[in-house]
């Protein structure tokens, strides 16, 4: 589904504070499966997420998506791709504030044009599937972390990606939403979708539903568990 | 200089777009020199983004050419009372040297300026530019004829003076004078109509039949197309205005636009250079459908052009046709 | 076709709101936008109602108004000319006028003193502006100072309405023969002729026509002294627009600044939209809406409270300056007139700066980049 090779990230290159934040991975996710980046902070694993999905890109190597190269396309493109892709969760649930949890989860969607009443349709639908359906017109700041977080999912999900990126996305979290997350993430397996998740929590690594852990520090590779 | 509020508009706007087009054409520049699609290096991905920028401020640009055009009309029309001798904005226009120029070349910035809309939704339409350095380069070929157009105004307005005595429509474009608008209206009747006609429907034609066999009915649509503007327009002063203005010597393509005639100019231009311009461009883009990130989306944005154009072009014979046939006017 | 009118439709919606969320920003923006606006559309409402009073007062003016020159200086002329202009072809009337100015030092303000018929002797009708100035009403006596110096007495007969204020304010009528004898003026003299003119389009050559015939003669037309009129309001309204100038100019700087300006929270929003799917263009596009939004409330926010002054509130604060320096300005009840042409020039003037000035901003906003949301 996705492959990395020889993929490289180099911030601030050429000058005195020049950073190496992915040295050289070279990576295959299988299609269908949840997979960990694991590693603590600074290793690398935000940048390495961000090169998977498309959100930023490698300063040498390629990545293909799908059977597709997207390290060269130009960002219009890439864009469109990545939208039609990806859903992303973050660390912080990174909701809007001062608008409601159901516009939240719809704006992924507006610029795609479709109509209204049957956009507000599919994310009621996905609010009640996570759970969140008496909040649904809440202001997004009224919600828990758990809840935001588990906003932050259906609105990952109303483009109906492919890949669903999680950076980070218990960090926040106490023991129990952090489980009930992660059952979220994991469920989404059997529906088709792949899962990669960056994380050092054990919570999240060492969750039943997990295909493969994969650890990385300082920019590389370490082993591979399972 | 007179200072009256649409002079002051028009010049603000003339100063705006001025501005504009400098930055415009200065990115377009860099982009047309630095351009690398292949290279994903930060200085490709800030010209990609520069792309944007460029469209937006041309597309504002534009749509102030569009609208200020008009205004420009207008205000002639309104100075009109100061010049001894005008009636309309035929006779303002003729207070110095600039005000023709400026406006037939900003009757030809329109058609440009629409082409390039054209040019760059295509562009839009495929994932990879295709056409973005054809677009830029174009751009670099409108912006200088917007600057000139934009300093023929800012000298008309400003050389203009009250006590020049101007002439108004009914002896600029009456038969027997020497002048470009004498020679339209002492074109022959039936010939004329016959090629108002002609054009105006064949190019709607044409454009239907772009439809069904676009390889072959392109070349002709453009022609079709770009004539019927000039006929369209020939056609109007000599042809159709003495029947809205029921006085065989009044022939004027201004005074269609005045609320004595129920503003039946604006339907009419507003018919005319549209479906002129998209006729145009529909064929235009034609050598661009084998690029292969527009191979799917072009054919139908033309199609969609070809559609607006033939409708426009109709609607346009169709009124000029009933203003004719149901004025009080026989000739 | 369809899918761009959803798209925009949704991403005003999220416009809408994104300003709203910002209310204090905007609702200064909107108010210096609204007062720009005002100020111009004011200027510009004030002056093309008057112009179009005075056009619609002076229909009924006489098509050509005869003077006769000595020496370049305005003075009196004789019957015989009456006559002689009377005979030519196309001059449908003749009739002498008898008028002149009188300086009234208490006041110090000048009257237009016009001999009448149908008013007596004793008697005069006076204007709003002379009444007010003077504190006369129906039935008072007034006093008049002749150029003798001695003053005469007259009965105020009437207060002319104030429909017509802006030609009637400084005028005294009064029986023609008594103002002979005030301002010492011969029999068979007179003022100037108003000579009317059946064919509109004779006009010119009838002028010609007098020119010629009587030396000395200064023939105007109607349609001359519109166009003067024009030329004056065009000219005041064009001085007090470019006095704005300035105005407008800072509002432009003000825009630019706080389009440029992104808060923290802006940067982050950005960042969120970028990151979730949103184009370069589809944050754009809500830059340049949520900019529409406020320039198009602003202009129409502008332009009722420009209309509410000019015309409920009779311009209290322009009239001074456009009305010029007499004393006996007219207080006028204009009537409510608004040109479409001039609603598009102002339009022009305040949003095309304005849509420049905040267009680069909009666009750096629109670039920021995702992946500094993901750092977070």
């Amino acid at each position: 589904m996705i492959e990395l090779v020889e993929v490289r990230k180099i911030y601030h290159q050429g000058l005195p504070d020049e950073t190496v934040a992915v040295g050289g991975v070279t990576l295959t996710i299988a299609a269908n499966s949840v997979t960990v980046l694991r590693g603590p902070s600074g290793s690398g694993k935000t940048s390495l997420l961000s090169l998977i999905g498309g959100m930023a890109r490698p300063t040498s190597g390629r990545v293909w998506v799908a059977g597709r190269e997207i390290t060269s396309l130009p960002e219009r493109f890439l864009t469109a791709v990545r939208r039609n892709t990806f859903g992303f969760v973050f660390q912080h649930s990174n909701l809007v504030r001062g608008i409601t949890t159901l516009e939240n989860v719809m704006l992924p969607a507006y610029p795609l044009g479709g109509s209204r009443a049957s956009l507000e349709a599919r994310a009621e639908g996905l609010l009640e599937q996570l759970g969140l359906s008496h909040r649904a017109r809440a202001r997004a700041e009224w919600l828990s972390g758990g809840e935001a977080q588990r906003a932050a999912v259906a609105r990952a999900l109303i483009n109906e990606p492919q890949v669903i990126v999680a950076d980070e996305p218990t960090a926040h979290l106490d023991s129990k939403a952090s489980r009930e997350l992660m059952g979220i993430l994991a469920g989404l397996r059997t529906r088709g979708k792949t899962i990669v998740i960056a994380s050092h929590d054990p919570v999240v690594y060492e969750g039943a539903a997990v295909d493969r852990v994969i650890g990385i520090r300082d920019g590389r590779l370490d082993g591979d568990g399972r | 200089m007179i200072l009256h509020p649409g002079i002051l508009a028009l010049l603000a706007g003339a100063f705006a777009v001025a501005g504009l087009m400098v930055l415009a054409s200065w990115h377009a520049v860099e982009l047309l020199a630095r351009w690398d699609l292949a290279s994903g290096s930060p200085r490709q991905l800030a010209l990609e983004r520069r792309t944007y920028l460029i469209s937006a401020v041309v597309g504002l640009v534009l749509a102030f050419q569009v609208a200020s055009l008009f205004l420009f009309v207008f205000t002639a029309d309104g100075l009109s009372s100061m010049f001894a001798g005008a009636m309309c904005a035929a006779g303002a226009l003729l207070a110095n040297r600039y005000g023709y120029p400026a406006l037939l070349l900003g009757l030809g910035n329109f058609v440009l300026a629409g082409l390039w809309l054209v040019l760059n939704h295509a562009d839009n339409l495929g994932y990879d530019y295709p056409l973005v350095r054809r677009k830029h380069g174009f751009l670099l070929v409108l912006a200088p004829l917007l600057l000139v157009e934009a300093a023929l105004r800012t000298r008309y307005f400003m050389e203009l003076d009250p006590e020049v005595i101007t002439s108004c429509c009914g002896s600029l474009f009456s038969r027997g004078g020497r002048t470009v608008g004498a020679s339209l209206a002492a074109l022959p009747a039936l010939p004329t109509a016959i090629a108002f006609y002609g054009s105006v429907f064949g190019a709607a034609g044409a454009g239907l039949a772009f439809l069904r066999w676009p390889r072959a009915a392109a070349v002709p649509l453009g022609l079709l197309s770009a004539f019927s503007l000039v006929a369209g327009l020939a056609g109007l002063v000599s042809y159709v205005s003495p029947y809205v203005y029921e006085l065989p010597t009044h022939r004027c393509p201004f005074c269609l636009l005045q609320g004595a005639y129920g503003g039946i100019g604006y339907l009419l231009y507003g018919t005319l250079l549209p479906g002129a311009v998209t006729g145009i461009g529909a064929p235009m883009l034609s050598p661009f459908r084998g690029f292969p990130s527009l191979a799917g989306p072009l054919p139908l944005f033309q199609r969609r052009l070809a559609v607006t154009s033939s409708v426009l072009l109709a609607v346009f014979g169709v009124i000029s046709a009933w203003l004719v046939t149901t004025s009080h006017l026989v000739q | 076709m369809r899918a761009l009118l959803e798209r925009h439709r949704a991403v005003l919606d999220f416009a809408l709101s994104s300003l709203g969320r910002r209310k204090g920003k905007n609702a200064a923006l909107l108010a210096v936008y609204a007062l720009v606006v005002f100020c111009l559309a004011s200027v510009v409402l004030f002056t093309q109602a008057l112009r179009r009073e005075a056009h619609v007062l002076l229909r009924d003016a006489p098509e050509l108004v005869v003077q006769r020159l000595t020496a370049g200086r305005h003075d009196l002329l004789p019957r015989e000319w009456l006559d002689a202009m009377a005979g030519l072809r196309g001059v449908s009337s003749v009739r002498g006028r008898l008028w002149g100015y009188l300086y009234d030092p208490l006041t110090r303000a000048n009257y237009t003193l016009m001999g009448v018929q149908g008013v007596a002797p004793g008697q005069i009708a006076i204007g709003p502006g002379v009444a007010s100035v003077t504190g006369a009403a129906e039935g008072d006596r007034l006093s008049l100072r002749g150029p003798g110096g001695d003053y005469e007495a007259f009965t105020v007969r009437e207060v002319l309405s104030s429909d017509a204020a802006l030609v009637s304010a400084d005028l005294v009528l009064m029986d023609e023969t008594k103002l002979r004898s005030f301002f010492s003026i011969a029999s068979g003299l007179y003022t100037d002729a108003a000579v009317s003119v059946a064919n509109e389009r004779e006009v010119l050559t009838v002028a010609g026509k007098v020119s010629r015939l009587l030396p000395g003669a200064r023939a105007i037309p109607r349609a001359e002294m519109l166009r003067t009129y024009d030329s004056i309001f065009d000219w005041r309204s064009g001085l007090a627009l470019l006095a704005f100038a300035g105005a407008v100019l800072a509002f432009t700087i003000v825009a630019w600044e706080k389009a440029s300006g992104l808060s923290a929270e802006e940067r982050r929003e950005i960042g969120i939209l970028k990151a979730i799917g949103w184009e370069t263009s589809d944050v754009l596009a809500l830059r340049l809406w949520e900019g529409a939004i406020t320039s198009l409330s602003g202009f129409a926010v502008g332009m009722l409270l420009a209309y509410a002054h000019v015309f409920l509130f009779r311009a209290a604060l322009l009239a001074p300056v456009l009305r010029g320096w007499s004393v006996l300005a007219p207080d006028l009840g204009l009537v409510p007139y608004v040109d479409p042409y001039q609603v598009v020039s102002l339009f022009f003037l305040t949003v095309v700066p304005y849509s420049a000035a905040t267009l680069v901003p909009s666009w750096r906003a629109a670039t920021v980049d995702p992946e500094a949301v993901m750092r977070t």
